[in-house]
């Protein structure tokens, strides 16, 4: 053994000896239930090991108000207004999901011009609804509520065409069993047309703010990444998944409502970090113009309402409906003892399956890293808890 | 002056508010006539610094509202309308509930540490002011070490920060407070290096000394070194805690940063010392790069007062206009920026002020023609270093366009996803990249 050998040996003992005594340890660090970056009350336990994020534990069910067994006392079409407050800011797609699951449990066919108007809506939704999640990502990548006050205006004028035709603006309560409460107002589909026609505009405007962004280049790329395998194996969908690249989108899968009829197509990213989803949702919304520029000009004339009766007692049995909402494959499995309401209620939420990748996601980088990946799930938690 | 004889009149005397001067050199006069000389030093001194704090306070109040209104433009909304004509009362109204809410504190915070820092920050803050040359003799003390009194000033500021997070026995605040230590030690180093090319440049300590260099080359200092004042500008922003670098109060990751267990008052007089530390700085990045007080022969017009506050003014538009605009970066991503890029490129420039000067002085050039020259020489230089810390700076994540994808018909899992990503033709949708 040299001399160097010694002494490197009694630094290290020395270091050792010194870092033993000052005793650092990871810091438990609770994000929420009352946090500005949460998303609701939504609380997330991270071991720090100084901006590092060592683990991060997921607490749910603040929000908790018993949905499904509530469900279970009351009859089919007194369950619709409960699947608005499931996920609060796409009441149309759950109200449609649901609607779809006891239309196949009694047998019905929905007449046409209800598909269209159905599927005017969920997408009119999910315009609203990536309005919001990217508003409010760009949100937890620091910036001073600009790009979110912007993408709100567009949302608002979603909403504005929702209370004009149902009354409501979040909890809808709009679709029925067998299509849609009521018929479109006459002044629907020329403020729907004025909609569709400024909205590439502002859809340039924000892609001029934010998508050439170095700063949000630097928060989002590379940030939050799951790999494809992981992604499928976690059973994720929507946005999150289509941003790994994997080309699953449930209105081309398994069309329902009529979608095979529109042409639209499905954007999916490369690398499955949080720039790519965000890059996806705007994508989308694109799409979900097009879709809506090609409804309003195929609208079919006739009934927006199946003949069912109000108190529908289906045939024992059970079914599963699902579409592709905002957030993912949100689906309504439904049994029936064939009485007037449903024996077994249960909803598949695609933020809570989409939020069990988080941990995945976060572990190994910054705190900061962490909200901004949260900000990217898109999570509602109202949906999570039930 | 001669063009204006006919007001020669009233040039020097004391209602000639172009300059305040004029007002103390009557009292110093008057107090001179009957009292000692120390006398008429402590009066004039102590009226500067009334008279700082009486233009603070309404200031503050002004700005509150300016900065919420602008933002709430870029916001397309219409900020505060509803206390007073058109929301002015509004701060006013802030301050008054503000000062009736409970002083709350933590039990297991630290009494007399949690309870000093929001007096203590006042200090600096206020200091700072006395520096300010609002025209020719008007800064109620020309330091001839000015620029150093800056800078020992404004660093004191970060040991109350440490000392408000640490006491408040929170992680938030804690993790808040060493992003603000560690972020004021690192960006103090491109700041010191910005001044210093300036001093270097001028022969001068003194800030008044700089702007009158300004005024006597005709020229301002942001056309002969546009990215020491670019440097500067983020370096400011950066210690100022304003988006993109407002990570020690950063809201959507550590709520409130050092300042999370401050209530009432107490927390009105942090977000007032950030306020009128904007305002300062803003003031300061004006006399360093924008000539200060001085305008090209305006300033013998108008009150050079105003001639400052005006380009204090700017400076602070584009403040509010950055927090309006941009995300923030992380902790990381800005000590790296400032490691591997603002301070080599006020380093480059330190040494071209050096070589510029020495060439000046040895040569003996002429600077009406040497001084343009080396401002485009200057600006060429800035350009290049740009490029090239963009290059070698950037992450290697970032130098790869981020791709968007149609699927067309493959619609399914992994499979799907290969044959998608496989597809040789140019993607649909990419941004970013080099």
């Amino acid at each position: 053994m040299t001399t160097s050998d010694d002494t490197r040996l009694a630094m290290q003992g020395t270091i050792e000896a010194l870092t033993a005594g000052a005793g650092s340890e990871p810091v438990v660090v609770n994000l929420g239930p009352q946090h500005p970056s949460t998303h609701g009350v939504f609380r997330l336990k991270v071991t720090l090991d100084g901006e590092i994020v060592q683990d991060a534990e997921m607490r749910i069910g603040y929000l908790h108000r018993s949905m499904e067994k509530l469900a279970e006392e009351r009859t089919y079409t007194q369950n619709i207004p409960f699947t608005d407050r499931i996920d609060y800011l796409a009441a149309m797609s759950n109200n449609l999901a649901y609607c779809l699951a006891v239309e196949e449990l009694l047998g019905i066919e929905v007449p046409p011009r209800a598909q269209a108007i159905r599927v005017m809506f969920a997408e009119l939704q999910r315009v609203a609804s990536h309005a919001m999640a990217n508003g409010t990502f760009i949100n937890d990548c620091g910036a001073w509520h600009t790009p979110l006050f912007h993408m709100f205006r567009d949302r608002e004028r979603v909403l504005d065409m929702f209370e004009m035709t149902c009354g409501a603006r979040l909890t809808t309560n709009y679709m029925r069993i067998g299509g849609v409460a009521f018929d479109l107002p006459d002044d629907l589909l020329p403020t729907l047309e004025r909609y569709l026609a400024d909205m590439p505009e502002n859809i340039a405007n924000y892609e001029a703010l934010l998508l050439e962004n170095e700063i949000l280049h630097a928060r989002a790329r590379g940030v939050g990444v799951i790999s494809p395998e992981m992604a499928i194996n976690s059973s994720l969908s929507g946005p999150v998944l289509r941003a790994t690249g994997v080309p699953w989108d449930l209105r081309k899968a398994n069309p329902y409502c009529g979608y095979e009829q529109y042409e639209f197509d499905v954007p999916v990213g490369e690398r499955g970090d949080c720039f790519d989803r965000f890059l996806v949702r705007m994508a989308e919304v694109k799409q979900s113009l097009h879709i809506l520029r090609q409804v309003v000009d195929s609208l079919p004339e006739g009934p927006y309402l199946a003949d069912v009766p109000l108190h529908a007692r289906p045939e024992p049995g059970e079914a599963y409906a699902r579409v592709e909402s905002p957030r993912g494959e949100l689906g309504f499995y439904l049994v029936s003892d064939g009485g007037p309401a449903p024996y077994r209620f249960h909803c598949r939420p695609p933020s809570l399956i989409n939020l069990s990748a988080l941990k995945e996601m976060s572990i190994g980088g910054t705190l900061a890293d962490a909200i901004v990946t949260l900000g990217s799930i898109d999570i509602v938690v109202g949906e999570i808890d039930r | 002056m001669t063009e204006l004889a006919g007001l020669s009149g009233i040039l020097g005397a004391w209602y000639d508010f172009r300059d305040l001067n004029n007002l103390q050199r009557l009292i110093t006069e008057w107090i001179a006539d009957w009292g000692p000389d120390w006398l008429a030093s402590i009066v004039t001194g102590l009226l500067g610094a009334l008279g700082i704090l009486g233009v603070i306070g309404p200031t503050l109040l002004v700005l509150i509202w300016v900065e919420r209104k602008v933002i709430a433009r870029f916001q397309q909304r219409y900020g505060p309308n509803r206390v007073g004509p058109k929301g002015l009362l509004q701060p006013v109204a802030d301050a008054v509930k503000l000062i009736l809410k409970e002083q709350l504190a933590p039990r297991a915070a630290d009494k007399l540490i949690f309870f000093l820092p929001p007096v203590l920050i006042f200090i600096p803050g206020i200091l700072i002011w006395g520096v300010l040359p609002f025209g020719p003799r008007m800064s109620v003390a020309d330091l001839n070490v000015g620029v150093l009194f800056l800078l020992a000033v404004s660093g004191t500021a970060v040991l109350v920060i440490f000392m408000a997070g640490w006491s408040s026995n929170n992680k938030y605040a804690l993790l808040g407070a060493m992003r603000a230590v560690a972020m004021s030690i690192s960006y103090e180093v491109p700041m010191v290096l910005a001044l210093l090319t300036l001093v270097v440049f001028s022969g001068t300590m003194s800030i008044n000394g700089i702007v009158e260099w300004q005024q006597q080359e005709d020229v301002i200092f942001i056309l002969l070194f546009p990215l020491t004042a670019l440097v500067f500008f983020f370096a400011a922003s950066a210690e100022l805690n304003r988006t993109p670098a407002d990570i020690s109060e950063a809201e959507s990751e550590i709520v409130a940063g050092y300042h999370t267990e401050y209530s009432g008052m107490r927390f009105g007089l942090f977000y007032a010392v950030e306020l009128g530390n904007t305002l300062v700085v803003s003031g300061f990045i004006a006399t360093f790069f924008l000539g200060g007080w001085w305008m090209w022969g305006l300033d013998e017009w108008v009150p050079s007062w105003i001639i400052l506050l005006a380009k204090t003014g700017a400076v602070y538009f584009l403040l509010i206009w950055t927090r309006g605009t941009l995300p923030r970066l992380r902790v990381d991503q800005l000590m790296s920026l400032c490691w591997k890029a603002l301070v080599p490129a006020t380093l480059l420039f330190v040494v071209v002020a050096f070589v510029q000067r020495t060439l000046l002085i040895s040569e003996g050039w002429d600077t009406t023609i040497a001084l343009p020259i080396m401002a485009v020489i200057n600006i060429g230089l800035s350009l290049g270093a740009i490029m090239l810390f963009a290059r070698v700076a950037r992450p290697a994540d970032l130098r790869r366009p981020a791709r968007i994808r149609m699927a067309g018909a493959e619609i399914g899992g992994l499979r799907a996803a290969r044959s998608v990503a496989a597809r040789s033709e140019e993607p649909q949708f990419q941004v970013g990249g080099d």
